[in-house]
Parts: C-alpha cells; structure tokens; sequence
C-alpha cells in the first residue's frame, strides 16, 4: 500500500509541478523564449507572499490576489523593456538576457531575505488532510494544489484556443510578421502572454511557499523541474506539460519511496529516459513549426 | 480622389536598393496593376506600403494623410491590408481561426465570416481544416479572405499567381469584382501579365525599381508592354 | 586583366595581428618568470585567472563558435577535477602525467552524453546541459572512493615543498592556458573552424555546402568538454580540495557567460578579455558581496542589449583590430590600384 500512497502523493506534487511549469511552456510557445528565470520568479511570488501574510496577518489565499496581479505587472514590463528587445537582436540574446535576469533576481533574494529558508505560514491547511483508506491520506493543501494546477491548464488552453486573443498569440508563434498585417500589435501580444505566464507562476510560487521551505536559491531546482515536466510531456503541448508533471511528481515521490535520497535523482533519470526514448515527448505537438 | 500618393520613393533590401524615385498613384475604387519581372521591386513596393519595409527616401500618402513612419500593425487599422507574397497562412490554425485573426481590428464593412464565404466557396469547404493542410490555391483564397476580413478601404494583393496553376489562378482572380464592386481600392501586383491585363483599370510596369510604363490596358499595346517588361528600347 | 588580379592578395595575418603576435613572445617570458617575483597568494590567485580564461575560452568555443549555451559546464570541470585526484592519488600516477588521462576519459565521457543533449535545441538544450551536470554530481556523491558528499583531497602533490608545488602549479597553468587558447585559435583558423563558423551563422546553408552539421556539433562539444575539464585539473591542483558542491557549481556557468558576454563573444580576444575584467572586478567588489554579482547580471544584460559584441567589440572597432585572425582579409589597396590600371581599355554597358 506504501506503493499507492506514493504515486497518489506523486499525483498531488506533479499538479504543483504543472502549475510551476506552465508558464514555462506558454512562454516558449507564443515567443520560442526559454525563461531561465522562470524557477526564480515562483521563489519571488512566494517570498511576496510570505511578507504579505506576515505583515498583514491574513490568510495565504489572500495573499494571492495581490501576488497574481504583481507578478503580471512584472512580466508584462519584462517583456516590453527586455524580452522583446532581445528578441530583436536575436540569437542567444533572449536566452543570455533571461540568464542574467535570473541571476540578478535570486541576488537580490539573497540580499534582501538571507539564505535562510523560510515559508509562507498557512495554519492548520498545512497538516489537516482526510482519509481515504487507513493507509492512504490526501493533504487538503496538495490536493488543492492539484485542482488549481490543472484548473490553470484547463483555463489557459481554453484560452488560447477560443479567446482572440489567444489566437492572436497562437498566430505569432507561427508568424509574428504576418501577425503584424492583420493589425495586430506584437510587442502587445508578447507582452500579455509574459503577464498571463508570470501571473500563473506567482499563483504557483504561493503554494509552492505554502508547502515546502524555500530560500533565495530554490529557483533553481524549480526551473529544473519545470523544464523536465515540459520536456517529459512534450514542447507546445499545455496538456503534455500537466502530463510531463504529473509523471515527475510520481516519479519522485517513488523513488524517494525506494530511498529518501534517491528522489530528485529518479526524476532525473525519467526524464532523460524520455529524452533518450522519445524526445518530442509524451504528447508531441500536431504541427510541426 | 487619389487613395494613395506615393512620391519619389526610395526603398532598400538590405544594402541593395530596390525601389528607384517611384511615382505611383491610385484612385479611390480602381484596381492598378504592378507589373515586371521578377527582382522589379514589385513585392518591396507592396511590403513598403504595407510598412513592413522602411522608406528611405520619399513619402507615402494615404487618405491625404503621409504613412511613411506609422507602424504596420496601425496601417490596417487605417484601411491598408496586405495578402502578403507566399500567402502565409497561419499553419496551426483553422482556415475560419486565420479569417477570424484577420478580423481584429474589427473595421466596419461589408466584409465578415459569412460574406468571405461567400465569395470564396473553395475558403467555405475548407473552413475547419489547418493551415498546414491547404493546397496553394485554397492558402491564397482563404489569405485574400483574411486580408478582407479586415475591410480594408485599400486591399493589396503581392503575387497572386505565384505558384499556382493557371486554372486556379483564373477562378481566384473570378472573385475580384465581388471585392470591387463595394467600393474596395486593389493595388496587385503580379508577374502574370495576361491575367493582370484582364482585371486592371490601370497597369504601371516596373523594371528594376523604376517605372517604364503606364496607362490603361485599353491604350497600351502587347508590343509595347512586352517591351517595357524585359527593358528592351 | 588576369595579371592585374593576381596582384589582390587574400590574407590571414592583419597588421595588428602581427604587432601582437611579436609582443606576444615578451608577455609570455614576462608571466613565465612571475613566480620568481610574486607571492604564493597572488600566483594561486593568477592560476584562478588562467582557469576562468581556459571556461571562457572553452564555453565561447561551444556557444559563440558553435552556437550551443551550456548551462552544465560545470560536469567536466567536476569530472576532470575528480579524475585527476583519483588518477593520481588513488592509482598513484604521477600527477602532471594524470592530466592528459583526465581529460581524454572526460572527451570519452561527453560523446553518449553529446546524443544525449543533442536531442535537445536552443534554451532546452542549456537547462538540459545543466540536469546532465545535476545527475553527474548526485552520482558521484554516491560514489564511496570519491569521497561522497565531503570530497577528496589532492595529496599527490604534498610530495613538494609549498612553495615549490606553487609555483610548478602556477607554470602548469600558464602551459594549460597557453594550451587552450592556442588549440581553439587553430582550430578555428583551420576547415573545421569554418565550418563550425558556418553552422554558427546559417545551419541549413552549411549543411547545403557539405558541412557534416552534427558532427562538427559533436566535435565542438566534446573539445569543449575536454577543454573545460582541463581547467577542472587547473583548480583541484590550485586548491587541493575537491567538494562535490562547490566543483559541480552552476556558478562557475554563470561566471562564464558573463564573461563571455562582456569581453565579447565569438572571438577569441573576448574570453581573455572578458576574464581580466572579471577578475579585476571581483578583487575590487569582493566587499559588496551579493552586490558584486548584482552588477555582474546588469551589466551582461545591458551589454546583451547594447554592446552585443562586448567590451572587446569596442575595443577592436568591432572586429578591425585581430589579435588572433581567424578569418582572411583582401588586400584591397592592391585591389583598387589593379582596378584603376584596366580603366580605359574596356567598354562601359549596361
């Protein structure tokens, strides 16, 4: 039964890697940008979090109505003064400018909040849970956290196929000039689907706050992971990035299973026997670009 | 009344000039013909105007008012909308999803989803199915769709015929008038001369970046247009 | 007519490439005498120098000449740095003689993970890069010989008075980086360095002319693995202590492309260029703490933004002055004087 336990906890801990990845995969999707400053931008939205909570003494769930629109804010300015640029001179620029983003950001965690981990303080949601079966209980935190993950997958597909513009970013990862001759304002679109990703990997950051400890340079297991969930499930695939998270999360939590050291590492091993085996990923994209 | 004004127009493709002092002028609801050979500066001409090549000299005046510096993505909310060279079409997109992107600027007009289809039915049969997965004469009848779907007041048309066979090319061209009669300015620019000839008021010939002829079809004889194409005195 | 074209001539050496290969002979007796004249501090410290020229070297050759960013660098200075404690220490080979076998097991070892990574593009390829580094760092902290999560120690060289072993490390440097950077100039000057420069600039049209695209990927990718594993051997012998934690660091990735982005990438001045800054930097912020790397992501974005081909772009009117010339130049005072000869004895057309 310790076996079922596993790859349910897996289950729950890979809707928190979905959610933590699928602003990853927009990203990529709409403007064929790698954002390594992904993982740290979720530790930002939680140490946000955190002060918010601790200063004004309210409920984490709160906290998120203002961390979302922060961080939306964020990634729209982000895009408008330094992706879009990049992209213009073209190359490795947006992938060196998001490096340095990254760097500077988790420096500036470390100056601000020390090293020290910290987390977002939820009261009782971060032990209560229900039983299902004597040997297996659910966590009501990770099992909310999997609703809104894949909630916020279900959401942004839908957006991106029926909303305008969902198409119109659609139209600029196919051909952001043609985009341009039907009137349409590129830097705009850019800069919304950077908001839209930033806004998800803030809601991200709060319950990743919630659950686990975190410091300045926890982004970088989280930019790790995220990118595995992608890659796992599959480049341009919103679906394939729930699945790629789902599939990390069980694969972690059952090879932590095997040996409490071995989890990270049985992750690794997944993904690159993915890599290895099927490299457009579990659920490969319909058109090719 | 002029719809456009285009005055000693210089343009450059990279470090090689394109377009040579052009002179060029359309009335409001006619069609013009830009004919030439290939490397004429024809498409240039049209991406120009379309504003996604910068001028370097010369201006661009539409409406009366000068273009020359409005970014592209504003030009179609002006009227301007280009079926650009090589149609284009969004791939992972449905044929209705590329009218339907075409429509953002959402213009008044004659023209929407029901009324492209219409005019096109070959767009209409095929209204579900991928960008990807379209013949060369349905990308260029469903990209005409999506350039109107804008109702433009100035439609420009960049080498329609390319790479289409002659039969397809006539039933696209079939459709013109139905854009014409309501009112709708066509600037087109094309390589085959005979189906040019056959739709245009008025025909301006190119030859490598300058004019070497121009007048109605009517007034012009097959000697002298012939002529004018291959630059031969 | 043809006479008068036989007078052009295409070039390699430019005259500034000549003013600094003649100032390079004086540079490099100058440095070679330096232990004589400098303290034991300030040699490890120029050691530390001459392995962040060797990364930078290393990690242009892969993303400025091959167009790969590597985030995981940091396996083969691992590797090669674990393998020269173990090679020398544990199976007892003399430690200088160590280096060479360290790096060819780490160009075997890169060529699967080369299949490996090449499945991945672009941004993914660079985080796959750096999982690569991540999974090779939490199988060597299983590995029981290697000193698990603590490290190893470099003993071999105790055999040598400190001083001594200062100072014979300090010249192992200098030859490692005089190494690198010499191997990188030629292959870059030779067929393979242009079409490794092809692939860089247009992949599909390379491929047109013949190049063998993924495997001159390859090539690359494993010289700068072995490279950069030479530069691993470079600090375990500077700081006789290899620590899985601190060896497999994404930081030192990180302090090779900033300095590859500001001293300019893809050329071989940049790198050594952009180390000198870097070092110079981090004695002089070294007080500013987190605010020394602060500045460091700043700058590298602003110069991403505005000074693409970084400070030595600037430095050399971007690209007029060569150091190291990789490419050819037409002699073209030659070219406008055959061409003033022949006017006059053909017709002008079209």
């Amino acid at each position: 039964m310790n076996w079922l336990n596993a790859v349910v906890q897996g289950l729950l801990l890979g809707g928190l890697y979905a959610l933590l990845a699928a602003g990853l995969s927009l990203v990529f999707g709409v403007m064929r940008i790698v954002n390594l400053a992904h993982g740290v931008l979720a530790v930002v939205a939680a140490y946000i979090g955190m002060v918010f909570v601790q200063n004004f003494d309210v409920s984490p769930f709160l906290a998120i109505l203002v961390v979302v629109p922060l961080m939306a804010l964020l990634g729209f300015a982000v895009q408008w003064g330094l992706f879009t640029p990049a992209l213009k001179r073209g190359g490795l620029s947006p992938l060196l400018v998001a490096f340095g983003l990254a760097v500077v950001l988790t420096q500036l965690l470390q100056e601000i909040f020390t090293a020290d981990t910290r987390s977002i303080p939820s009261g009782s949601l971060a032990s209560s849970s229900f039983e299902v079966t004597p040997e297996l209980f659910i966590g009501v935190l990770p099992m909310i956290t999997f609703v809104v993950g894949v909630v916020v997958i279900i959401a942004l597909q839908l957006f991106l196929t029926f909303s305008p513009l969902g198409r119109a970013m659609r139209a600029a990862s196919d051909d952001s000039e043609t985009v341009s001759l039907m009137g349409i304002d590129n830097r705009m679109v850019y800069a919304l689907a950077t908001a839209i990703a930033f806004g998800t990997v803030g809601l991200a950051g709060i319950f990743l706050g919630m659950r686990t400890q975190f410091s300045p340079t926890f982004g970088d297991a989280i930019l790790i992971f995220a990118f595995q969930a992608v890659i796992i499930g599959g480049l341009g695939s919103l679906w394939g990035t729930l699945l790629g998270g789902l599939v990390l999360g069980v694969a972690q939590t059952v090879g932590s299973q095997i040996n409490p050291s071995y989890g990270v590492l049985a992750g690794h091993l997944v993904f690159l026997a993915v890599l290895a085996i099927k490299p457009s990923g579990l659920i490969p994209k319909a058109v090719d670009r | 009344m002029e719809i456009l004004q285009i005055e000693n127009l210089d343009v450059f493709y990279g470090d090689f000039q394109a377009i040579y002092s052009l002179d060029l002028r359309v009335n409001k609801g006619e069609t013009l013909a830009v004919i030439g050979a290939n490397g004429a500066g024809k498409s240039t001409l049209m991406k120009t105007i379309a504003g996604v090549v910068p001028v370097a000299h010369g201006s661009i005046r539409y409406l009366g008012k000068s273009i020359e510096n409005l970014q592209s993505y504003k030009r179609v909310s002006a009227g301007i909308s280009l079926t650009p060279e090589g149609r284009k079409i969004f791939r992972s997109l449905s044929v209705e999803e590329n009218l339907k992107v075409g429509a953002h600027t959402k213009r008044k007009g004659p023209w929407n989803l029901q009324t492209v289809y219409d005019a096109f039915p070959l767009v209409s049969e095929r209204r579900d199915r991928l960008g990807i997965n379209l013949s060369g004469g349905e990308q260029q009848a469903a990209a005409i769709g999506r350039a109107l779907m804008s109702n433009p007041e100035l439609l420009l048309l960049d080498e329609v015929s390319l790479g289409l066979a002659p039969v397809v090319v006539e039933q696209i061209y079939a459709a013109l008038p139905q854009i014409t009669e309501q009112g709708t300015t066509v600037l087109l620019v094309e390589q085959d001369v005979i189906q040019a000839l056959k739709v245009a008021d008025r025909v301006q010939c190119l030859l490598e970046g300058k004019t070497v002829l121009e007048g109605a079809p009517g007034d012009l004889s097959r000697g002298a247009i012939a002529n004018a194409y291959f630059g031969i005195e | 007519m043809s006479s008068q074209i036989s007078q052009v001539q295409v070039r390699r050496a430019t005259r500034s490439s000549k003013v600094g290969a003649i100032a390079l002979v004086p540079i490099l007796i100058f440095l070679a005498v330096l232990p004589y004249i400098l303290s034991r501090g300030t040699q490890q410290t120029l050691v530390t120098l001459f392995s962040f020229i060797v990364l930078a070297t290393m990690w242009n050759l892969l993303a400025g000449y091959g167009g790969m960013v590597s985030i995981g660098q940091q396996a083969y200075i691992g590797i090669g740095a674990y393998g020269l404690v173990y090679i020398a220490d544990t199976l007892g080979i003399d430690s200088f003689l160590a280096v060479p076998f360290a790096v060819i097991i780490v160009g075997l070892i890169s060529i699967p993970i080369s299949f490996l990574a090449f499945r991945l593009i672009g941004g993914y390829f660079a985080i796959g890069t750096w999982v690569i580094a991540e999974v090779i760092k939490l199988l060597v902290v299983q590995v029981p010989a290697l000193g698990g999560g603590s490290g190893i120690s470099f003993g071999a060289l105790s055999d040598f008075s400190p001083g001594r072993r200062i100072a014979y490390v300090y010249w192992f440097a200098l030859i490692c980086v005089i190494l690198a950077v010499t191997v990188t100039y030629l292959i870059m000057r030779s067929r393979l360095g242009l079409g490794f420069t092809a692939i860089r600039d247009d992949e599909v049209a390379a491929s047109s002319l013949g190049v063998h695209v993924v495997r001159s990927k390859r090539i690359v990718f494993v010289l700068a693995a072995m490279g950069t594993a030479l530069a691993g051997t470079m600090i375990a012998a500077n700081n006789l202590r290899v620590q899985p934690d601190s060896i497999f660091s994404v930081q030192y990735s990180a302090f090779m492309i900033f300095i590859v982005i500001i001293g300019g990438i893809g050329t071989i001045e940049g790198p050594i260029v952009g180390a000198i800054i870097f070092f110079a930097l981090q004695q002089w912020l070294a007080d500013l703490g987190v605010w020394y790397l602060i500045i460091l992501g700043i700058t590298a974005i602003l110069i991403t933004l505005f000074l693409p081909r970084g400070v030595w772009g600037l430095i050399s009117g971007n690209g007029r002055i060569r150091l190291f010339p990789v490419g050819y130049s037409l002699n073209v005072s030659d070219l406008a004087k055959s061409l003033s000869m022949s006017k006059g004895t053909t017709n002008e057309s079209g």
